[in-house]
């Protein structure tokens, strides 16, 4: 099979093994020469229909260029997702009854619900992702430093916390603290006095509650995983030369989680900035944040334009986040 | 081990079990405590019954249940088969191809759900493609939300795939669309069931976008939920809730044990 000339390149595309029964079929009982002239035939005809199996496989991979491949999902996305959002970014320059392009935004800009929805967004997702952090932090060291029989489940059932709908997370809320739920029941009960103390659910920390309950996990994840790939000889050692476990936290383990809690509480941020469910479920008048504005906006009031004003906002606030969490992520290898 | 001393142990569990237990356990139990019962005025609820769970999976409840099951299962294998392309694709791409194709498909997920909800509607409200107002555009809006869900976890397995045994199997004389269907594709069954689990639990409890978008005849369980609750019919939304996350634990545990007998074959 060696004898056989090659044109360049091709030749380090076969793969000897699985040229030889083709070559013994083509030309059974045929001396060197038949054999020669079977195998520098595919080379040098232009019809394919006798390369063998082997040969064309390689060479078809290089014909047909990889990024055309790609072509039909992108071009599913930018028709169902781009194609959308460009149109919502034109329809917020647009204002449907006539005007400048930039009426609707200097209308929203200057309307108090919008500066108040944009004030509470940001406060609630800074706050939210401040406690999940910590939280997440603390729970985590303790599942993975401190381990006790049962920890696994614990692990276990962070996971499937996950696969549930934030909005469940309200409902058993109003449950708790709800004006006649468990905590204020409990409350009543104890101090025989008429009406419990428990009243925030309906304000902005009824929803930092539930925010910080939900996404909480998605926090403790990460952590967990960089916890695992820690080596306790380090611990060890640094206990053993006398260092008090809030000194290892500090200068062994954070160090050590300082990635995976970047990584983490940027998600739980723009998770946070576009959080639907939560503040829906609330109810309450006074709690507004973006997204609930372009749903308002778009189903209560019809007006799109405004909405689209908003949802401009919104995006520019949150991809900007989510591209510093990809570059985070990047860093931190997450 | 961090903390060497019994008493040190022991309070780092009871500081475990005080922020565990009321903030993650509690809801859980809570809710599924409320689905049995007619009261809640007071420190515990009363009037056991399972009548919720009887117009939980009657009328209109059993045709949201049916509704989101239909929506999660069509939008989870679209996701799945235009994320897994599109992974599969991108690994093939230079480094900055691949990257940028990455971030495309991510880009879902930075958008707020309600946004992609207003867009689709903006969007599909009007010729060439009018789809307000009938089933397809909730299932598109869900496709559109979990497809980055199925890039990502597909795309994360491709890179730990082990080149060899596609270049062994092309090598051996395999056609490009061989090897896909009979080493990468079964090699990435466990991500590709674990990823359409990812993509099903997401579009069961999905509740952002369906509101700007569900027809009066295609309301799934979220948005069930939402109008019992609104109502002020707390008990019978506990109940309907449960019947979510029942069927989306059912659903994720048979999911799993394709995966386990996948892993051995």
């Amino acid at each position: 099979m060696a004898d056989a000339p090659r044109p360049g390149g091709r030749a380090t595309a076969h793969i000897p093994g699985t040229r030889t029964p083709e070559h013994n079929g083509a030309a059974p009982g045929h001396g060197g020469t038949a054999r020669h002239r079977a195998v520098a035939g595919p080379g040098a005809a232009p019809s394919g229909s006798r390369t063998p199996q082997g040969t064309g496989a390689p060479q078809r991979t290089r014909t047909v260029p990889g990024w055309l491949w790609s072509l039909p999902p992108v071009a599913a996305l930018a028709l169902v997702f781009l194609y959308p959002l460009a149109l919502v970014v034109q329809q917020s320059f647009s204002p449907e009854n006539g005007g400048g392009a930039f009426d609707a935004y200097a209308s929203v800009f200057r309307s108090h619900s919008f500066r108040e929805a944009l004030g509470t967004t940001v406060w609630l997702a800074a706050g939210a992702t401040v406690g999940c952090l910590v939280l997440g932090f603390v729970l985590a060291l303790i599942i993975a430093f401190v381990p006790f029989p049962g920890a696994k489940a614990v692990s276990k059932f962070i996971d499937v916390f996950l696969s549930f709908p934030s909005f469940l997370i309200t409902l058993a809320l109003l449950f708790i603290y709800g004006t006649v739920g468990m905590a204020n029941g409990l409350w009543t009960d104890v101090s025989g006095s008429a009406e419990g103390p428990f009243h925030f659910l309906t304000t902005p920390w009824g929803v930092l509650l539930a925010e910080i309950t939900y996404f909480t996990p998605f926090v403790m994840r990460p952590l967990l995983a960089a916890f695992s790939q820690l080596d306790t000889a380090q611990l060890e050692v640094a206990s053993s030369l006398g260092a008090k476990p809030a000194r290892i936290v500090r200068r062994v383990i954070l160090p050590e989680a300082l990635p995976a809690l970047a990584a983490g509480g940027s998600l739980v941020l723009v998770m946070c900035l576009n959080e639907f469910g939560i503040v829906l479920f609330t109810g309450a008048k006074d709690v507004t944040t973006l997204p609930m504005l372009v749903y308002g906006k778009a189903i209560l009031e019809s007006d799109y334009s405004a909405a689209c004003v908003v949802a401009v906002v919104n995006i520019a606030i949150s991809v900007g986040l989510f591209g510093l969490y990809r570059v985070v992520g990047k860093r931190a290898g997450a | 081990m961090l903390v060497h001393s019994k008493t040190g142990r022991w309070a780092a569990w009871g500081l475990f079990g005080l922020l565990f237990l009321p903030l993650f356990a509690l809801p859980l139990l809570v809710v599924v405590t409320a689905s049995f019962s007619t009261h809640w005025s007071g420190a515990f609820p009363s009037g056991p019954t399972t009548g919720n769970y009887a117009s939980a999976v009657r009328g209109e409840s059993l045709q949201a249940l049916t509704t989101s099951l239909v929506t999660a299962l069509v939008a989870s294998l679209l996701a799945l088969t235009v994320g897994t392309w599109a992974a599969l694709a991108a690994a093939r791409l230079k480094r900055r191809g691949k990257r940028s194709l990455d971030a495309l498909f991510m880009l879902p997920v930075a958008v707020p759900s309600v946004v992609v909800g207003l867009a689709v509607l903006v969007a599909f409200s009007k010729p060439p493609v009018l789809l307000n107002g009938t089933s397809s555009i909730v299932v598109l809006a869900h496709t559109i939300l979990v497809t980055a869900f199925a890039h990502q976890s597909v795309s994360a397995a491709i890179v730990r795939l082990d080149p060899a045994y596609e270049q062994a199997a092309a090598s051996l004389g395999a056609r490009p669309a061989y090897v896909l269907w009979r080493v990468k594709l079964p090699l990435l069954l466990p991500s590709l069931t674990a990823a359409a689990g990812l993509c099903f639990a997401l579009s069961m409890g999905e509740l952002s976008a369906t509101m700007m978008l569900y027809p009066p005849d295609w309301m799934p369980l979220p948005v069930r939920i939402f109008t019992a609750t609104d109502r002020g019919s707390l008990f019978g939304g506990s109940a309907v809730a449960v019947v979510l996350m029942t069927a989306t634990l059912l659903v994720l545990l048979a999911v799993s044990r394709i995966r386990t007998r996948a892993t051995y074959r």
